[in-house]
């Protein structure tokens, strides 16, 4: 196994700080837009983005949830695990409102089209975004690409993209992890 | 991430600790499903599922059905006494046929203990038990268990007495099977012929005394009198039954704490229970109602999830 690291410490904080000053420049002071992380490891992102936004705009209100996409998946009865579904956490009406979904790594594309019909459940948004901290480029499997990317990775199918977070994880670090050669 | 133990549910004797926990959880994602304005997932879109009544029901069949097409599942109706079953086929090939179709899944109600587990040795598809005689309801002891969690926050630890038909009731088995294996105490409370004569071996208490039973508990199970099952007369008359049994408002009253009253349905009111008591805030019936589908749906979803 070979671990590179990608992004960490100070560098990784001033990307999550470049991303809210994009969102800043499209969404002023979020009164109409709506944070949405993708479960199990978009919402730490969304938290992160949520808590710096507010740093940088105190007094607005940001409105962040979190989405659970697992009755949605294409992949259910097509694996051997099972999938056991996670909380959906959404307060808010996001009818008519600007979401931006958000999710650590975006990679085959096939979650967010999967979080793009579960967000249905909770009304007709006026324009949804897509935020992902990494882009895994030319491995898509369908039309999907993000309107903000923190890093861009070019990777091998074999590889994994790892996000760690300080609160949870204690370490803020992205990482390509390769299996190795045999 | 590890899924249920069984491939069909034909009893809460097949399902372990984990197995009950992890439908559970996955009742409580259900629940919240069930609670927004759009109420239906498509997780079960291409799977099949015949429900099959060879005896009658309303809540468990509605149940099933909303369950099935919350889950957005392809969904046939089946009930014998308009089938060919009255023309002399057998359970085997009337569910072969059905299968033949088909059909992933069966959910399956029958007046014979064992029907289920008969039917899930020869055919292909999986199995629910919605009920098999005096035998096992599995999902209902599922969603029992699951209210009293939801009222109390845990199960393990309460003290819960089923009162009444515990002989002719499957409710009381799979009841008493579930909450054992979530820890809680358990009494079954009845008349002496309606009391079978070991069940002391399933760990449980017996009293014999309604008031008694019901100082001690934190939760009564209050069953109906199945007197479609029963041959013979367990009991001189409803009306006795009904003063040495029967649950009322000044019973209730009269007891030192304030427990929580279940009953599976259908109620039959002024016998095991007054109006006044099953309206009451410490009855919590239709939510058993409501929580039934969210079990339902954990429990197809979860089932289904297996890879064919």
């Amino acid at each position: 196994m070979q671990n590179l690291t990608l992004l960490d410490g100070q560098k990784f904080q001033i990307t999550i700080q470049r991303l809210c000053r994009q969102l800043i420049e499209n969404h002023d002071d979020f009164s109409q837009s709506v944070l949405i992380g993708i479960q199990p490891r978009g919402i730490y992102l969304a938290k992160r983005v949520a808590e710096e936004l507010r740093k940088i705009l105190p007094g607005k209100s940001i409105l962040q949830g979190d989405l659970d996409i697992t009755f949605y998946r294409d992949d259910f009865r097509r694996r051997e695990s099972q999938l056991v579904p996670n909380q959906t956490k959404i307060d808010f009406i996001i009818e008519g409102k600007k979401v931006i979904m958000m999710d650590d790594v975006l990679w085959t594309g096939r979650t967010i089209r999967a979080a793009m019909d579960a967000m249905q459940a909770f009304g007709r948004p006026e324009k949804v975004e897509l935020l992902a901290l990494v882009d895994r480029r030319y491995s898509r499997h369908i039309p999907v690409s993000a309107d903000y990317v923190g890093i861009e990775v070019d990777s091998i199918a074999s590889q994994k993209v790892v996000v760690s977070w300080k609160d949870t994880d204690g370490e803020d670090k992205i990482v390509l992890v390769s299996e190795a050669a045999e | 991430m590890a899924g249920l133990s069984t491939r069909h549910l034909l009893g809460i004797k097949d399902l372990n600790r984990a197995d009950i926990e992890l439908i559970f959880e996955t009742a409580d994602t259900f629940k919240s499903v069930l609670n927004r304005p759009i109420k239906k997932v498509p997780s079960l879109r291409d799977v099949t599922i015949a429900n099959i009544f060879f005896e009658n029901s309303t809540r468990t069949r509605l149940s099933f059905e909303l369950a099935e097409k919350r889950l957005s599942a392809d969904v046939v109706n089946f009930a014998a006494s308009s089938s060919s079953v009255s023309k002399g086929e057998t359970l085997i090939d009337t569910v072969n046929n059905i299968l033949a179709m088909k059909v992933d899944m069966v959910v399956m109600r029958h007046p014979y203990a064992g029907a289920g587990i008969f039917l899930s040795k020869h055919v292909k598809a999986q199995i629910v038990n919605a009920g098999d005689g005096a035998h096992e309801h599995p999902t209902q002891a599922l969603l029992d268990a699951f209210s009293i969690r939801e009222k109390y926050g845990d199960v393990a630890g309460k003290k819960v007495v089923i009162v009444g038909d515990i002989l002719h009731s499957r409710v009381a088995l799979s009841n008493i099977l579930c909450l054992k294996q979530l820890g809680a105490e358990v009494m079954v409370c009845g008349p002496t012929t309606l009391i079978p004569k070991y069940i002391g071996s399933l760990g449980v208490k017996v009293e014999h005394n309604l008031i008694k039973a019901l100082n001690w508990c934190d939760v009564a199970n209050m069953l109906r009198i199945q007197l479609e099952r029963q041959d013979i007369k367990y009991f001189p008359s409803l009306r006795e039954y009904t003063m040495l049994f029967g649950l009322n408002k000044t019973i209730l009253d009269s007891l030192d704490k304030e427990i929580t009253v279940m009953h599976p349905g259908p109620i039959n009111r002024g016998v095991e229970i007054t109006s006044d008591v099953a309206d009451s805030k410490q009855s919590i019936i239709l939510d058993q109602v409501e929580n039934g589908v969210a079990i339902r749906m954990a429990v197809l979803y979860l089932l289904a999830g297996q890879t064919p």
